[in-house]
């Protein structure tokens, strides 16, 4: 029998109250499925999609000083290329010699989709081309990496990852101007672009937070100790609403008058003390899962104690904690969201003012379902990321190629 | 030996820099904010606690109204979170451990459906996902004789019309008089939004706690019950699942912990809870300070809560295991 | 060892709240400062709602418009010179005070009424200038509901903006005639909206004028009517923080401004002309000291002496941005009613500039 009729058969027929359940399901499946696509293509507008496509994606950002957010995308499409292609060829991971292994025939296909999205969306065509020029380019350098990124001497290669802060402050000055830039004031920037700022500006800043906090609440020092738990338990009791809440309604009593920072500012150190928090707990069951003899071994090698945690104990816990940090920046980049509340237009506080408009009345489900595909597709890529991470990290994976 | 060198003396010299630069901290924010708040006039006070509220609240199950005062206002908020909270709870715990029960089905199909359910609940904003059930769902329920009719449960844009005990006991479903629904038991679609969406979303992330306690479960154990000729879901439901619980529930606990604080979203599609009293109380009174530090204590004593019972269930399940 | 670590943390704040409760209310010290803070930004900040067409709104190309917008136009205006020098905050009706309060924004021009609660020191504690239109709340219902007055409402949800007079006035009202509703409260105004055209309750209540506004922008505005009942009295007024008279002059003088050369007749148009004949006709001492020609009314307000000037110059007198916004000249099309100057019979009133 065919290999796949007996998978089938094994996986949806194989006992009679399975048989019925499969076909209950697939009858539901079908219904659903026909009943959403023919909403999708015959019922559905999407032409307030198409119409604020700008807004969604940049907000009030100027369109003259749009090219800048342009060059920042290429840029990042080049990073992105590059540090897969880096990821892909580091010959410890896969010494089966494939360029494309099977997880990234997903990853490809996944950009090939994405590729689709701005025609499908209807958008200009100079948006589609330059989509595809900056598609090409990641592909291209991610191949170009591949294939030649073993090569480079180690020394350059060490230095890659210092581009990733660099890559950062460029974009910072190309989305808010300065050094001869037109400034652009953070009240302008919106959309997807605000999303990811305020996401990334969290994600980056929580880290170093959350592993001294972590590295605070195991300390032998009680001092350290509770002032860390004090401080994590409190911002897990409360809900980010009330803190983003207390961020937007405080903090300039808090602080001497105009002092307080702007307000996208204000929500994005919110935002990175609330990571912080949650972070410093991944990273404590990691830093939980390294024996206390690695301390030890490291201290009798002769490294002294601040040496054997950033070289010894660190990388290990880390690694650990990986998955659950990746969690928590999901979440994040989801929490995101609630900035709408306190009236920033990030993506849904975006859709907001474009379903007030008058000739958008009404079009919620259009708006929502692009948003939750938008997001869907944001976090998807996150946890496939970390889990590639997760095996070119794992130790089992380097003791049996090296 | 330098004093740097010396192990007893570092650890307290770290402790007293690190706590010096707290204290200084703390003083300079507090003395701001007694300053600034000097200046407007808004030095704290409890006093207008007490005053009447002013505004109504759309429902409650702690009687409320607009002569009554804030703090009355504010427990009416405090109750209906309680209340959407528990039903979240419970609702979220069974569609979770059904899904995470059916993550291990026979069934290929099942399986992959559950699988799919929870890779977009996780990957979709929370809040995106409420104002979807409220303005696309929910409002979108037809009203009158046309509403959704299913046994027992009317689903209208009025309103979600239960079936329940009347007068004298009486088991009663929903009826319509003059185009109108009435039904013993009502919930506003606001309620059945929030509630739906908290279900929904949490559930998604209870499967994978439930999945991951039965996954820990040995997989001779369910060989072994199989042998003995008990069923699939006998096994799961007498064998296994007890076991899994040493490991389920204190993941469980962080679970319900995120649901509480989720609640707060029912800002976002009118669902008058404690944040919303409390936001509205802020604009009526200007006691921004006051109001902050209320919900903060009542959030950490809701989570508080939640953790000691969860706690004692974990020592219950615990001993049970022996 | 979470639980126990979170009852330790729930005692310092337990304590927090006691020592809060036996801090007493004292009298603070003026402060000033906030007009220094702003020539120093160079630009003015100004608190606005942003969805409300008439008032403050953002149009296609990111501009805003409206009569509160030109109230701000017209501070900074009357600041700089330029009355393009404002940056704008989009506030909800919720997070408006605390905005003002805490120094976000310098003047909040967000169709705000002015009330005993907000203006005391021991309320919200703001600083009104004269109010810049004159409304009363109103109710919205679609027609074919076949609701007339607010007796038909008993048992409805009604979706009322949180945070607003008119979600104590709607309680108020209700109270009086004993009619239970269900209040359905919303953040913004834009998800009041859209819970009462998707049905959800079957009135909308607010400021008569932003029921007005917004039904223009509606689908099919003919579809739904304004009550006759008028629930309150709705004076919408710009607002500073207390504790800054300097500031809260300049502005209420500001304001002033647009109704006096109103009642003087000096528009947009006239003004250079007016400005030249007064500096021409020494006898004209009433317009040369309202035009700044004479007279150090700038320099006592700490603004630049021909702040009027700049002020009409940008954006006109009271009556023509009352027209170009709200007026026959705007979707809006409403009556001048009580908004007329007080020699019509109106109440917009400037006390006399000398």
């Amino acid at each position: 029998m065919n290999p796949l009729l007996r998978r089938l058969r094994q996986d949806l027929f194989a006992t009679p109250a399975d048989s019925l359940l499969s076909i209950a399901l697939l009858a539901i499946l079908a219904s659903g499925s026909t009943a959403f696509l023919h909403w999708a293509f015959s019922r559905a507008q999407w032409a307030v999609i198409q119409a604020n496509s700008t807004l969604f994606a940049l907000g009030r950002y100027p369109i003259e000083q749009q090219w800048r957010l342009w060059l920042l995308t290429a840029l990042l499409a080049a990073a992105a290329g590059i540090g897969w292609g880096m990821l892909r060829s580091h010959p410890r991971t896969d010494r089966s010699g494939r360029l494309w292994p099977a997880n990234d025939r997903i990853a490809a296909l996944l950009l090939l989709l994405s590729l689709a999205l701005p025609w499908a969306l209807g958008l200009a065509l100079p948006i589609q081309l330059r989509w595809w020029a900056l598609s090409g380019l990641l592909l291209l350098l991610r191949w170009l990496a591949g294939r030649f990124g073993p090569g480079l001497p180690p020394a350059l290669k060490r230095l890659l990852p210092l581009g990733l802060p660099l890559l950062y402050l460029i974009g910072m000055l190309l989305i808010g101007g300065g050094l001869g830039l037109a400034p652009v004031p953070p009240s302008e920037w919106g959309g997807l672009l605000l999303t990811l700022l305020q996401a990334s500006f969290a994600i980056l800043l929580c880290f170093p937070l959350g592993v001294l906090l972590a590295l605070g609440r195991r300390s032998d020092l009680p001092l350290l100790r509770w002032g860390s738990v004090i401080y994590i338990e409190f911002i897990r009791g409360a809900p980010l609403i009330t803190l983003l809440f207390l961020g937007q309604n405080m903090l300039g009593f808090l602080l001497p008058g105009g002092m307080a920072p702007e307000r996208v500012w204000r929500a994005a150190w919110v935002l990175t003390l609330f990571a912080a928090a949650y972070l410093a707990e991944a990273v404590r069951s990691g830093l939980a899962a390294v024996p206390r003899g690695q301390v030890e071994a490291a201290r009798s090698l002769g490294l002294s104690l601040p040496q054997a945690f950033s070289t010894v104990v660190l990388p290990q816990a880390l690694r650990v904690a990986l998955p659950s940090m990746v969690g928590q920046f999901i979440s994040l980049l989801q929490d995101t969201t609630l900035l709408s509340l306190i009236g920033l237009m990030e993506l849904l506080g975006t859709a907001r003012t474009v379903m007030a408009n008058p000739a958008f009345l009404g079009k919620n489900a259009e708006v929502y379902l692009t948003l939750a595909v938008l997001f869907w597709c944001c976090c998807a890529a996150l946890g496939l990321g970390s889990r590639a991470l997760e095996r070119r990290l794992d130790p089992a994976a380097v003791v049996r190629s090296g | 030996m330098p004093w740097w060198r010396n192990r007893v003396v570092l650890p307290w010299v770290i402790q007293a820099a690190v706590a010096l630069t707290v204290l200084v901290l703390i003083a300079f924010l507090l003395g701001n904010l007694i300053r600034n708040l000097t200046a407007a006039g808004l030095l704290l006070s409890w006093n207008w606690l007490g005053q009447p509220a002013g505004f109504d609240i759309a429902e409650t199950l702690l009687p409320f109204d607009a002569s009554q005062p804030y703090w009355r206002g504010l427990a009416a908020g405090l109750v209906n979170t309680l209340r959407v909270v528990l039903a979240g709870l419970v609702g979220s715990t069974l569609l979770g451990t059904l899904l995470g029960m059916a993550s291990f089905s026979s069934n290929g199909l099942l399986r992959g459906l559950t699988r799919a359910y929870v890779e977009i609940v996780r990957n979709i904003p929370l809040l995106l996902q409420l104002v979807f059930w409220y303005f696309v769902v929910f409002l979108s329920l037809p009203n009158g004789t046309a509403a959704i009719q299913l046994p027992g449960v009317v689903l209208a844009k009025s309103g979600l019309y239960l079936a329940w005990f009347g007068e004298g006991l009486r088991w009663l479903g929903p009826y319509l008089v003059n185009g109108v629904w009435q039904a013993p038991l009502r919930l506003s679609v606001e309620f059945g939004a929030l509630l739906t969406g908290l279900v929904a979303y949490s559930a998604a992330f209870i499967a994978e706690v439930v999945r991951g306690g039965i996954a820990a479960v040995a997989k001779g154990q369910w060989e072994a019950a199989s042998s003995l000729g008990l069923s699939w879901f006998q096994t799961l439901r007498q064998v296994v699942l007890p076991q899994a619980l040493r490991v389920i529930v204190p993941g469980l606990n962080t679970q319900y912990i995120s649901l509480a604080k989720n609640s707060a979203l029912a800002v976002a599609v009118g669902y008058t809870d404690l944040y919303s009293v409390a936001e509205t109380t802020l604009n009526q009174t200007g006691r921004a300070v006051e109001v902050v530090l209320l919900l903060l204590a009542a959030y950490l004593v809701l989570d508080l809560f939640i953790s000691l019972v969860m706690n004692g269930l974990n020592r219950l399940v615990q001993i049970r295991e022996r | 060892m979470r639980s126990r670590a979170r009852s330790w943390l729930a005692l310092p704040l337990l304590l927090a709240l006691g020592l809060a409760g036996c801090a007493s209310d004292s009298g603070g010290g003026v402060q000033s400062g906030k007009m220094a803070t702003i020539k120093a930004r160079g630009k003015l900040i100004c608190g606005v709602d942003g969805s409300l067409p008439g008032f403050s709104f953002v149009g296609p190309d990111g501009s805003y418009s409206g009569l509160d917008v030109d109230v701000c136009k017209a501070m900074a205006a009357a600041l700089f010179g330029d009355p393009t020098k404002v940056e704008y905050r989009n506030l909800n009706s919720s997070e408006r005070f605390a905005a003002l309060a805490s120094g976000e924004v310098d003047l909040l021009s967000r169709n705000t009424t002015m009330t005993l609660s907000r203006d005391a020191a021991g309320g919200n504690g703001l600083s009104f200038a004269p109010p810049t239109f004159y409304d009363g709340q109103g109710v919205m219902a679609p027609i074919a509901s076949g609701i007339k007055t607010l007796k038909d409402l008993a048992g409805k949800p009604i979706c009322v903006e949180s945070g607003t007079t008119t979600e104590l006035n709607l309680a108020d009202r209700m109270r009086e005639q004993s009619i239970p509703y269900t209040p359905l409260k919303f953040q913004t105004g834009d998800q009041t909206y859209a819970a009462y055209l998707q049905g959800r309750c079957v009135a909308v209540t607010s400021d008569r004028s932003q029921l007005a506004g917004k039904r223009s922008s509606f689908p099919n505005p003919d579809a739904h009517s304004l009550l006759p009942d008028v629930m309150s009295k709705e004076p919408l007024t710009p607002a500073t923080v207390n504790g800054d008279p300097v500031w809260a002059d300049a502005v209420r003088w500001t304001v002033n401004a647009l109704f006096q050369a109103e009642e003087l007749g000096i528009s947009k148009a006239s003004i250079a002309a007016k400005l030249a004949e007064a500096k021409a006709n020494p006898n004209q001492a009433d317009l040369r000291r309202f035009l700044g020609v004479e007279g150090e009314f700038g320099k006592q307000l700490g603004l630049p002496a021909d702040f009027v000037p700049k002020i009409i110059g940008a954006v006109g007198h009271y009556g023509e941005i009352f027209d170009r916004n709200v007026g026959p000249g705007s979707r809006l099309k409403l009556d001048r009613g009580v908004n007329k100057q007080w020699k019509d019979g109106g109440l917009i009133y400037s006390p006399p500039f000398r």
